[in-house]
């Protein structure tokens, strides 16, 4: 017994150590809160903030869902974030609405919160967000669809490639950029499904991998063999959609664009397999997420959005071999030096 | 011995005896209703329920929706669709019916497909020998699971929940989550692809993973039913105490049917190379969520010791039919989730019903 007690008293202050150690080291420590820590996009995003961390002396620590779609593990980690004495959050939220009261916890102890990548929903409930412009993104890919079609964009037969069935606000962004940009009217630009244009085949779920880009793609071409044009939500439902179409022997015919500018994305793209896809930039996102924090605990300066806009825009490009004059864009081989993944 | 003859009375008081019955005593048979019949028909048919229900919504969706869902084309798309959860489904089979469960199977396919594509491309292997890598990949998970199962007497759930974590973790930081696109695999290891390779039959198109799928399941209704160890087998599931008095070794039995569980997750994620081209560490997440939704609605008991893999396969085929069926038709995708969880249910308590049949 006396020696359970002891070592309790023992674990309790080794515990205690461990926690109270990091405030002591540093004066300003920040957290990155990502989706998970396997998707590359993260990955790099952890990368970025890492380095910038290291260069300006922010201790940094790291947590992440175990898969997307893990609130859970975020809330616990902004618990612990606020418990630790943090300057500031960077987060990239599972889910936008339901991490708002959390993230106003954080707020409210004096936290400076950043979302990064994905915008929560009210976008002002972060103090600022740190991402692409997904509508731009969308617009891209969906106006080099058009000029590449010229003529034949009147009568394409357009499938929609989306995320998940719960539409987070990144797959609505792209997939309604896409048609501003294609010039298919997207009715309520909130809303996925309430299109009438007659060039849209139709839309179906991919959770952002091949295999549900294969089994989507499979699907529309069942509803309709002559489509055309593929809009996707992110390279690797790209390259499973293309395995659909080489499936059936229409890999040439079809325009497939996506979203993301990963380095297996790039490389499809330089290959032929994707025609044209919008480059992100998670690296930048980060990094700038560090910096912003380090100026606010230095400075209590919070940092503000870009000109026209409801957030600060880390850029977008669009990367293709076979670009069109009305849109700025880089080739696969500048592309390749600055994709993730 | 011959009856005594009613005609002949001895004595006076014998003659009530002409008219009293002359029947032996037996059972009461009730007639059997239709409905009798067919719970018994059931009960003996384990795979019946969910070949009906196959057939019943390939019609519905077929009168729905016409030539576009009753093609040969549509029907063999939907058996591509299910190759891998079917060939998944075979393995978790196994496992249940010897009222065990295996949360594991997603993540062994996975990493044995990431083996089978990082042992050639980063190590330079040839490809033929990093199949059987991956393989062998597959088969120490479930040797592990089999281990801590049958020998360290570990309750299979909480085995395979743990190593569906370990094994996805380890497969997340080998691979650096890095996928091996279809165009480098096409041109320098031809043979990952294998199973995505298709013939055609007039409209119908077949990929060698759908042969793959029925041949296993063919082979495995065959082993289960006509040979000692597929009998032991159920024997296992049904009453491990009782199987071990008739001198069936059941650790040994336990391990096995692990091992080879790994063994067909390890095929499943050479024929998902071949699916999506790709070796993608991120592919197959929900292969055990649905390989058991495959198991349940295919009418195999969670209790072990019942049910037909042949069930499994009309299982994962009805959640094709209604997942294909339902996107034709244009419905939000929510509807297709929740008719399959209807079906979960359903399939479960018809499964308690026709137990009942069992006297």
């Amino acid at each position: 017994m006396k020696k359970s007690v002891l070592s309790l008293s023992f674990g309790a202050l080794a515990l205690g150590v461990v926690f109270a150690a990091p405030v002591q080291a540093a004066d300003v420590s920040a957290c990155l809160i990502t989706k998970t820590d396997t998707n590359p996009f993260f990955v790099k995003m952890k990368e970025g903030a890492t380095a910038k961390a290291k260069e300006l002396g922010v201790t940094l620590k790291s947590y992440a869902g175990k898969i997307d779609g893990d609130s859970e593990s975020q809330v616990a980690a902004i618990e612990t974030c606020i418990a630790d004495g943090a300057k500031g959050i960077l987060i990239t939220a599972s889910d936008t609405k339901g991490i708002v009261p959390n993230l106003k916890k954080a707020r409210d102890a004096g936290l400076l919160v950043i979302a990064l990548d994905t915008p929560l929903e009210p976008i002002d409930a972060a103090d600022m967000t740190f991402a692409t412009d997904n509508l731009l993104a969308g617009k891209l890919i969906g106006q080099w669809a058009k000029d590449t079609l010229g003529d034949k964009a009147k009568d394409a037969k357009v499938a929609f490639l989306d995320l998940t069935p719960s539409q987070p606000s990144v797959d609505i962004l792209r997939d309604q950029g896409f048609m501003i940009g294609f010039g298919i009217d997207p009715k309520d630009p909130n809303k996925i499904g309430d299109e009438n244009d007659p060039r849209i085949v139709g839309h179906d779920i991919t959770n952002g991998n091949e295999e549900g880009g294969r089994t989507a793609m499979e699907n529309l071409l069942q509803k309709d063999p002559t489509i055309n044009v593929v809009h996707t939500i992110n390279e690797p439902a790209a390259a499973g959609a293309y395995e659909a179409l080489k499936a059936v022997g229409r890999e040439k015919d079809v325009l497939i664009v996506s979203v993301d500018g990963g380095c297996p994305g790039v490389k499809n793209v330089a290959d032929g397999a994707i025609g044209a896809t919008s480059q992100q930039y998670p690296l930048q996102m980060a990094s700038l997420g560090i910096e912003a924090i380090k100026k606010f605990a230095d400075t209590g300066e919070k940092p503000k959005p870009t000109e026209g806009k409801t957030f600060f825009d880390t850029g977008v490009t669009l990367v293709t071999d076979k670009p069109v004059p009305s849109i700025k864009s880089i080739d696969t081989k500048e592309g390749l030096g600055k994709c993730w993944g | 011995m011959s009856e005594p003859a009613a005609s002949a009375p001895h004595s006076d008081y014998e003659k009530v005896l002409k008219d009293s019955s002359k029947d032996v005593a037996s059972f009461d048979h009730d007639k059997p209703s239709a409905l009798h019949k067919f719970r018994h028909f059931l009960h003996s048919n384990p795979s019946a329920v969910s070949l009906i229900v196959l057939v019943v919504s390939l019609i519905v969706f077929g009168m729905t929706l016409s030539g576009k869902f009753f093609s040969a084309f549509s029907l063999t798309l939907i058996l591509q669709q299910v190759a891998i959860t079917g060939i998944v489904g075979a393995a978790q089979s196994l496992v249940i019916m010897t009222a065990g469960i295996d949360l594991s199977v997603g993540a062994i396919m996975v990493l044995s497909s990431v083996v089978m594509g990082q042992f050639t491309f980063r190590y330079g292997l040839p490809p033929e020998l990093a199949i059987v890598c991956g393989f062998i990949t597959g088969a120490l998970c479930g040797f592990i699971n089999g281990v801590l199962i049958a020998r360290v007497k570990l309750p299979p759930f909480i085995v395979t929940l743990g190593m569906w974590q370990i094994v996805l973790a380890s497969n997340f930081l080998y691979s650096s989550n890095e996928t091996i696109r279809a165009q480098e695999i096409d041109a320098n290891a031809p043979i990952l692809q294998f199973f995505g390779e298709t013939f055609r039959i007039g409209g119908a198109v077949f990929t060698y993973g759908v042969i793959a799928m029925i041949l296993l399941v063919a082979l495995l209704w065959y082993v289960l039913n006509h040979t000692a160890w597929g009998r032991h087998l159920y024997a296992v599931g049904d009453d491990p105490e009782a199987a071990d008095l008739s001198g069936v070794n059941v650790q040994r039995m336990l391990i096995s049917v692990y091992v080879i569980s790994g063994i067909i997750c390890a095929l499943a994620g050479w024929a998902l190379i071949g699916r999506i081209g790709s070796v993608s560490p991120t592919a197959g997440q929900f292969a055990n969520i649905e390989s058991i939704t495959a198991v349940v609605i295919g009418g195999i008991s969670l209790f072990g010791g019942r049910g037909s893999i042949l069930g499994m396969m009309f299982g994962a085929l009805i959640v094709g039919v209604f997942s294909l069926g339902l996107r034709l038709l244009g419905t939000d995708v929510q509807w297709t989730y929740l008719l399959i969880g209807v079906l979960i249910i359903v399939a479960v308590a018809a499964d308690q019903w026709i137990r009942k049949a069992s006297r």
